[in-house]
């Protein structure tokens, strides 16, 4: 880190290439995210969605490219503990959840306070630590389980119980990996509602494969297809894109 | 943290039982004459001390399996290290009592030709320094592996087989004679512990005591480590290490300590077997006492550490047993034991009655859906 900005985004991402064994996950995909802003991104499957997560949160490093944050972090120099204290947090595709803990230890883990393991072994609980623990789980609706084994939850609960997690960690950037898969329309809609009210003072990046879920977001949408960005723009723009319907249809 | 917590009802019937057994048994082995029911004899104090001493090194193992999900199959080393730091001083406490009458060297050294006493074995006729070391070498020795292992991010099985590799490594080493600790016969013949006969019953029964207090207390540590929010990650961990790392935990340093301070608790339990065994040698770090050690863990139930204590005494009494009455069926037994226990009681002894308490207990209170958290004061 050099101390100096590099670019005005929050998040920006350069010509990353990353290849698994041969194959290209990762094609030269280059992506901008504005402070405050929140972007949906979609894609066929294998598109690469997921993998830029990983990239950007330290679980791949990229072969070729330039992933930075707040302008000047570099983030393919970093692990994912020291990734996540810089303000990163993720919820990732298939809900994972601490299964044999409370649905309030969940959210008591990820909860922003000093991560170091003397701390968590020698250190007291924060003053107003339920207050806030309360708080969350009013927001993601789960109060009335709070006792209960997180391996016990529904699939829709534990997304709930994952974005409630985010929220405990408060991070700048939150990415969210298809946070609707199995959710009723009901719940679907809630969870457009939650994200846009936490779009208020974090920036997000959410990839989804829910269309009408992606229309209600109301934001700025990033097409990925074969490992690098094909559109980019509104939904309605973005959806009217030839090579974006070909992409679709194709398949 | 409160005190209520840390004892819940199984860990202060345990405490409970312990204590007793720390006070009541050397009354009933020292003080009951021998005609009486209530008088306990030499040996069974020897081999229940021995079974206490076991069930330390297993509570020390659950809490890195059990709590960690770190399998490690290398606890006997750090149990066989421990009890070569306190062979080590009952070595040098012979003095010039062995059958060589040299003052400074041990037998093996004067039978070997050896004219100084080994760099290894400077300071071992202090007590203070062999206890320091009893927790030290252990402490180290799993700080390095660790280091390595945990860093590299080597987890299951294959972690599992270094610390196979790790035990089997030292057994080697400790095999050869010019590592200057004894070689296949390894130490023995011990005379006194800090001028107690080690051979004479009041020792023998302070030592058993000694060994249920360190258990408890060992307990108590293990206890208190777990209901941290630190032992909330250990568990995190278990479960789910790379979503751990993904909220910001360094996931290697949590592992380093948890183990390394497991390993120090095995050295405890190595070096409180010693005296009452009267010998340590190479064999303590064969594999399968490693092993053995697991299946104790996995019989009393995983995650429970009252479990894993009662594990290794009830393993270990059907040893006694079987090793009597039918030695050659002892390894089948056990085999037998840990698949029976993993097909049908994978939460182990203590770990099934507390799920079928547990479920009467929710049958009478009802829902507690709304429980208030408990407040740390
Ligand atoms: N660890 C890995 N090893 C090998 N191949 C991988 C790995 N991770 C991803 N891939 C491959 O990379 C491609 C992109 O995968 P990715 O998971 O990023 O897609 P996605 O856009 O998230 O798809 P989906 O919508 O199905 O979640 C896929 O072809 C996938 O099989
Ligand atoms: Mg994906």
């Amino acid at each position: 880190m050099d101390g100096k900005a590099l670019t005005s985004s929050l998040l920006y991402l350069d010509g990353v290439k990353v290849s698994f064994d041969g194959y290209q996950a990762l094609r030269g995909l280059s992506l901008a995210l504005t402070p405050g802003e929140m972007r949906a991104i979609i894609g066929p499957n294998g598109a690469g969605k997921t993998t830029m997560m990983d990239v950007i949160t330290g679980k791949t490093r990229p072969d070729e490219g330039d992933v930075y944050f707040a302008g000047s972090i570099d983030l393919t120099a970093l692990d994912e503990a020291a990734i996540a204290e810089l303000g990163i947090g993720r919820k990732f595709q298939k809900p994972t959840v601490f299964e044999s803990h409370t649905v309030e230890d969940n959210v008591l883990l990820a909860l922003k306070a000093p991560r170091a393991a003397a701390a968590t072994l020698f250190g007291r609980d924060e003053a107003g630590i339920h207050r806030r623990i309360d708080a969350i789980l009013a927001t993601v609706g789960l109060s009335d389980l709070r006792a209960h084994l997180a391996g016990g939850l529904s699939h829709g609960q534990k997304q709930w119980l994952e974005i409630g997690m985010l929220l405990a960690q408060d991070p700048k950037l939150l990415l969210v990996d298809e946070p609707v898969a199995g959710m009723t329309d009901a719940e679907t809609a809630q969870t457009a509602q939650l994200l846009r009210s936490i779009a208020k003072d974090h920036s997000i990046v959410v990839v989804e494969h829910d269309m009408a879920f992606v229309r209600d977001l109301g934001v700025k949408v990033t097409v990925l297809h074969e490992g690098a960005v094909i559109a980019e723009g509104p939904i309605d723009q973005v959806s009217a894109d030839p090579k974006v319907i070909e992409v679709y249809l194709g398949r | 943290m409160t005190s209520a917590r840390l004892l819940d009802l199984r860990g202060a019937i345990f405490a409970v039982v312990l204590i007793a057994a720390a006070i009541l048994v050397p009354i009933a082995a020292l003080a009951v004459p021998p005609a009486s029911p209530f008088h306990v004899p030499a040996y069974v104090i020897a081999l229940t001390g021995k079974y206490l001493c076991y069930a330390l090194l297993a509570v020390a193992l659950d809490l890195v399996w059990g709590y960690c999900g770190i399998l490690s199959l290398g606890h006997g080393a750090f149990f066989a290290l421990g009890g070569y730091a306190m062979g080590m001083y009952l070595m040098r406490q012979i003095g010039a009592r062995g059958v060589y009458a040299n003052p400074n060297l041990p037998d093996f050294m004067v039978f070997l030709n050896w004219h100084d006493l080994p760099v290894a074995w400077w300071g071992f006729n202090s007590f203070g320094y062999a206890l320091l070391m009893v927790l030290a070498v252990p402490g180290v020795l799993a700080f390095a592996f660790g280091w390595f292992a945990f860093r590299s991010r080597v987890t299951g099985v294959y972690l599992s087989i270094i610390t196979q590799a790790m035990t089997y490594a030292l057994l080697l080493a400790f095999f050869r004679n010019d590592m200057g600790f004894g070689g296949n016969n390894g130490l023995t013949d011990f005379k006194d512990i800090l001028g107690w006969n080690v051979q004479a019953e009041p020792t023998r029964a302070a030592l058993f005591s000694l060994s249920a207090i360190a258990l408890l207390i060992g307990y108590l540590i293990a206890r208190a480590v777990t209901m941290s929010k630190f032992g909330k990650v250990l568990v995190a961990i278990r479960d789910a290490e790379s979503r751990t790392r993904f909220l910001g935990y360094r996931v290697e340093n949590y592992k380093l300590l948890v183990f390394t301070l497991s390993a120090m608790m095995a050295g405890v339990a190595g070096a409180l077997y010693v005296p009452q065994v009267g010998i340590i040698n190479p064999s303590e770090f064969a594999p399968a006492n490693s092993i053995e050690a697991v299946i104790w863990v996995a019989v009393g139930g995983r995650g429970t550490l009252v479990g894993a204590a009662i594990g290794a005494v009830l393993v270990n009494f059907g040893k006694t047993y079987f090793t009597g009455a039918l030695p050659e069926y002892w390894l089948f037994a056990l085999g037998a034991l840990f698949v029976l226990v993993t097909l049908f009681l994978p939460k182990g002894i203590v770990g099934t009655l507390g799920q079928l308490f547990a479920r009467e207990r929710r049958a009478a209170v009802g829902a507690r859906g709304n429980r208030v958290p408990a407040v740390a004061e």
